[in-house]
């Protein structure tokens, strides 16, 4: 193995062929980018349920005089019911993992404080929110343990679950980033059908070469390193190039742009940038290293 | 050195058969004529000795090797104890003389000392000391079959094929190419060469094998260029 003439080799075919390798290196930039936003946008939808369904309860709003479900028949909740729903609610421990009571007068409260700015606030009276209770799960997906056991109680009117209001979010990011998934996968076959043409032009030009290391007896390893070096580099910048994006991403459109406007949430740290960079440089390499393998075996037979 | 048992190769758009039944056997250290007109399968018994394709049927045997058997990544092995000169010498232009003699080292990893040392003594061999830094533009038609002869004997190869090397040299440059071929023969290498050149034939007096049509019609010492009767 003579190092110096193989990075020779790849230094002349990368410049004899500079628009293909611009070519390479811009598509996998994009493609990449792609991917590694797609991977930022999944990583965000798990940092925003975590910090979310940390703060979700499920609620037990109790009958009101006057409510027209049907467990209410029209009266207020007794004190009896009262203590049995919590008595019930203390048995399903450990899933239930912290019960607050919240009164008439702690509803309005509550409400004044949310909406103290809005007209809102002053068209509700004091005993027109129910008391309800507020019930912490600690697995906020068994849900439906909750509803089931308490739903249509006497003396309940309603059981709610936050978590269902954030889902529909989720799922509008989900599907976000499905689609830019789904545009990078398509991005990373263009890249595999660049590299592989690219390949074959490169065979072709330097067929003259190939034909003289043939005959005089060169391994097929040795005959094809320089052309896999030159899509491994390629590919290489290409994906230093889009992970500079995703810094980019991180540093300026999250941190600098949208954390400040959106301050009610969390966005995804530094950690998941560290963690997605690596894997669009493996799968960069690892993806122009296969596709011009097998172009190779190809163009370049013993 | 070289054996053929009964070997046909039949190319798959083709019906007639490019050899049909071919066996003879080249001793180290012959000096071998394949003559015979064009399509006759000279270039396809090259090729066959260079594993550049298989036979259809029978065994070709090169240095002690049944080449059927040999596993693809034993080929580059059998090609380094071949060396090969053709017709347009498949020089590389963008390299000078003794870069395009060095290339053939460097391709099967020769280390760089190697290299330095026999580079210089092929080319004095090949009567082309003093020229090392000229590129293949540079020189005469016959200079250059040097140079491809050069690279084809500087791994000291035990066979050396030549297909028409002089096919595009005149008379007197072919003379001097082939005292140069010859004398590589005298250094133990076996030379197999494809020529239609009838005047070389005639002078060398060595072993002439003819084909004609896929078929061996002549094998005989010391003979003439001649068509077989």
């Amino acid at each position: 193995m003579r190092a110096t003439f193989v990075a020779s080799e790849v230094s002349s075919g990368l410049r004899r062929n500079l628009t293909m390798t611009l070519a390479v290196i811009i598509t996998v930039a994009v493609s990449l980018g792609l991917f590694g936003a797609s991977m930022l946008v999944r990583a965000q939808v798990t940092t925003m349920k975590d910090f979310w369904y940390d703060k979700v309860e499920v609620s037990i709003f109790l009958c009101s005089k006057g409510s027209d479900t049907p467990s209410c028949s029209g009266e207020a909740v007794t004190q009896a019911q009262r203590d049995q729903i919590k008595s019930d609610l203390e048995s399903l421990r450990p899933l239930v993992q912290e019960i607050f009571y919240e009164s008439k007068a702690d509803a309005y409260a509550r409400f004044q404080e949310q909406f103290k700015n809005s007209p809102i606030a002053d068209n509700v009276s004091q005993g027109a929110l129910p008391e309800s209770f507020r019930v912490k799960l600690s697995d906020p997906t068994s849900y439906e343990v909750v509803a089931s056991a308490f739903a249509g109680r006497p003396g309940i009117e309603q059981v709610n679950d936050q978590r269902q209001i954030l889902d529909k979010f989720f799922r509008l990011l989900g599907g976000l980033q499905l689609i830019a998934l789904l545009i990078a996968l398509s991005m990373l076959v263009v890249t595999v059908l660049l590299i592989v043409n690219t390949m074959r032009v490169a065979a072709f030009s330097r067929r003259r070469e190939t034909g003289i290391m043939r005959l005089v007896g060169a391994s097929n390893f040795y005959i094809q390193l320089p052309f896999l070096l030159e899509a491994a580099f390629s590919a290489g910048v290409g994906a230093v190039l889009a992970i500079f994006g995703l810094i980019v991403t991180k540093a300026v459109v999250i941190d600098q742009i949208l954390a400040p406007s959106f301050q009610f949430t969390s966005f995804v740290g530094w950690d998941a940038v560290f963690a997605i960079a690596p894997l669009m440089f493996v799968v960069g390499i690892l993806l122009a290293g296969l596709s011009a393998f097998f172009t190779l075996r190809k163009y370049l037979r013993v | 050195m070289i054996l053929f048992d009964r070997v046909s190769k039949i190319y798959a758009s083709q019906n007639r058969p490019a050899l049909d039944a071919v066996s003879l056997e080249i001793e180290k250290g012959e000096f071998i004529f394949l003559v015979g007109p064009s399509g006759s399968g000279k270039s396809t018994f090259l090729r066959l000795v260079l594993r550049e394709e298989r036979p259809t049927s029978g065994q070709v045997w090169v240095a002690g090797k049944e080449l059927s058997k040999l596993s693809n990544w034993k080929i580059p092995g059998l090609r380094r104890q071949i060396g090969t000169v053709f017709q347009d010498f498949r020089l590389l232009p963008n390299k000078t003389v003794a870069e395009n003699v060095a290339f053939a080292l460097e391709v099967i990893g020769k280390p760089k000392s190697h290299i330095k040392r026999v580079v210089p003594e092929v080319l004095e061999v090949v009567g082309l000391e003093g020229k090392e830094l000229r590129r293949p533009d540079e020189l005469s038609g016959g200079e250059q079959q040097r140079v491809a002869i050069a690279r084809a004997f500087v791994n000291r190869p035990m066979i050396l094929i030549a297909d028409e090397p002089t096919g595009n040299l005149d008379p007197g440059t072919s003379a001097d190419i082939m005292k140069l071929l010859d004398r590589i023969n005298q250094l133990g290498t076996t030379v197999v060469m494809s020529t239609h050149d009838s005047n070389i034939v005639d002078q060398m007096r060595r072993r002439v094998i003819e084909l004609d049509g896929g078929h061996l019609v002549r094998d005989q010492s010391r003979g003439v260029y001649g068509y077989a009767q």
